[in-house]
């Protein structure tokens, strides 16, 4: 699971949860694989994702110091940033571990790489 | 234009490994290396919807569309399927061809609406379940869905007998639809869902522009 991905994942669908974010994550064990960087993807990806969020992921894998704690106004022209973030938000990938949602406690295991979200039919 | 040719990309997508034990009720058939080169091929050269993108994939099985996305050039892709037999093998698929920019989330499709991935992807790509007796509609339930988590198009796969009422669906969503392709499906005789051994379904590929869409 990419970091990415992870900035979208919800426990909303829980019956009786209000926000259900951001989940807590808990990484056990992970990987670095390099892709293509495309500072232009970056970029447009930004709007999408909650930047406390972001700042969260960082910090768990100790990357706190590489991004800033507020929302840049502008990324464009600062490509360190933007390679930063795309090391962040792609290039690492959670294989296993745990999101726990901040209402119930519920924990959603990461198994392989792969978030499980799926809920019992008595949670909905 | 595209960064592989389509004979290329058939051959890399004969090599994915398909379901082990189809689910009838969650019609587990994989889209043939074929039809997925052909039609993601053209996604690509004729609409630019792949390279660079962000791509969804809904029911994304064992992952024929979503590695087909990677192979012409999307910056990462996303799988989204409930089924943890059809993951194993989605894993051991993307392990195996070493694809770094895919992810699977293990989750129901039908939950996605409303959620953060609404307006997430530029792109989604889906070969949904038809819809049978059980779960009629169930193809314009992924739709729909692929509708609210894209901001660019949505491409699916349908059966050809039901065209007039996805072009009228389609004006109540204020999305622009249209048939991109016509092509004879065949639902390879591994997956006995019809009593005959093997048989061929007209089956429609559709393009969603959902830039002005109203749902
Ligand atoms: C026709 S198959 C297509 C598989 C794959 N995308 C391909 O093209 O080869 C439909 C897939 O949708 C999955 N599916 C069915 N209902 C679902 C739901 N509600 N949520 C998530 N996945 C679902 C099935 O398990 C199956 O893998």
């Amino acid at each position: 699971m990419k970091l990415s991905t992870y900035n979208f994942l919800t426990s909303k669908a829980i019956k009786g949860v209000k926000v259900g974010y951001p989940l807590k994550l808990t990484i056990a064990k992970k990987d670095v694989v390099e892709t293509e960087f495309n500072p232009t993807f970056i970029e447009r990806l930004l709007p999408k994702l909650d930047w406390n969020t972001v700042y969260l992921a960082a910090q768990t894998v100790d990357l706190a110091d590489d991004i800033p704690q507020e929302q840049p106004a502008a990324v464009a022209d600062n490509e360190e940033l933007l390679q930063r973030l795309h090391h962040l938000l792609l290039e690492i990938d959670v294989l296993e571990g745990q999101l726990e949602c901040p209402e119930t406690g519920r924990v959603f295991p990461i198994t392989d790489g792969i978030p499980n979200m799926l809920l019992n039919e008595d949670e909905v | 234009m595209a960064r592989m040719r389509m004979k290329k990309l058939e051959e890399f997508l004969s090599g994915v490994d398909g379901f082990e034990k189809p689910k009838i009720l969650l019609e587990q058939y994989p889209t043939p290396p074929h039809i997925a080169s052909c039609v993601l091929y053209n996604v690509q050269a004729q609409y630019f919807d792949l390279e660079d993108k962000l791509v969804g994939d809904l029911g994304c099985g064992c992952g024929m569309l979503s590695i087909g996305s990677f192979l012409l050039g999307a910056q990462l892709t996303i799988g989204f399927e409930l089924d943890p037999d059809a993951i194993d093998i989605f894993r051991n698929n993307v392990t195996e061809m070493e694809i770094p920019a895919i992810d699977c989330v293990q989750t129901n499709v039908l939950e996605l609406t409303g959620s953060k991935w609404e307006n997430a992807f530029d792109t989604i790509v889906t070969n949904p379940p038809f819809g049978t007796k059980h779960n009629a509609g169930m193809d314009m339930k992924f739709v729909e869905t692929g509708i609210h988590l894209a901001t660019g198009a949505v491409y699916s796969l349908h059966k050809t007998s039901t065209r007039d009422y996805i072009h009228k669906k389609s004006k109540d969503w204020k999305v622009k639809g249209e048939v991109v392709a016509q092509l004879n499906y065949n639902i390879d005789n591994s997956y006995k869902f019809h009593k005959s051994k093997s048989v061929d379904i007209e089956v429609d590929f559709w393009r969603f522009d959902v830039t002005e869409k109203e749902l």
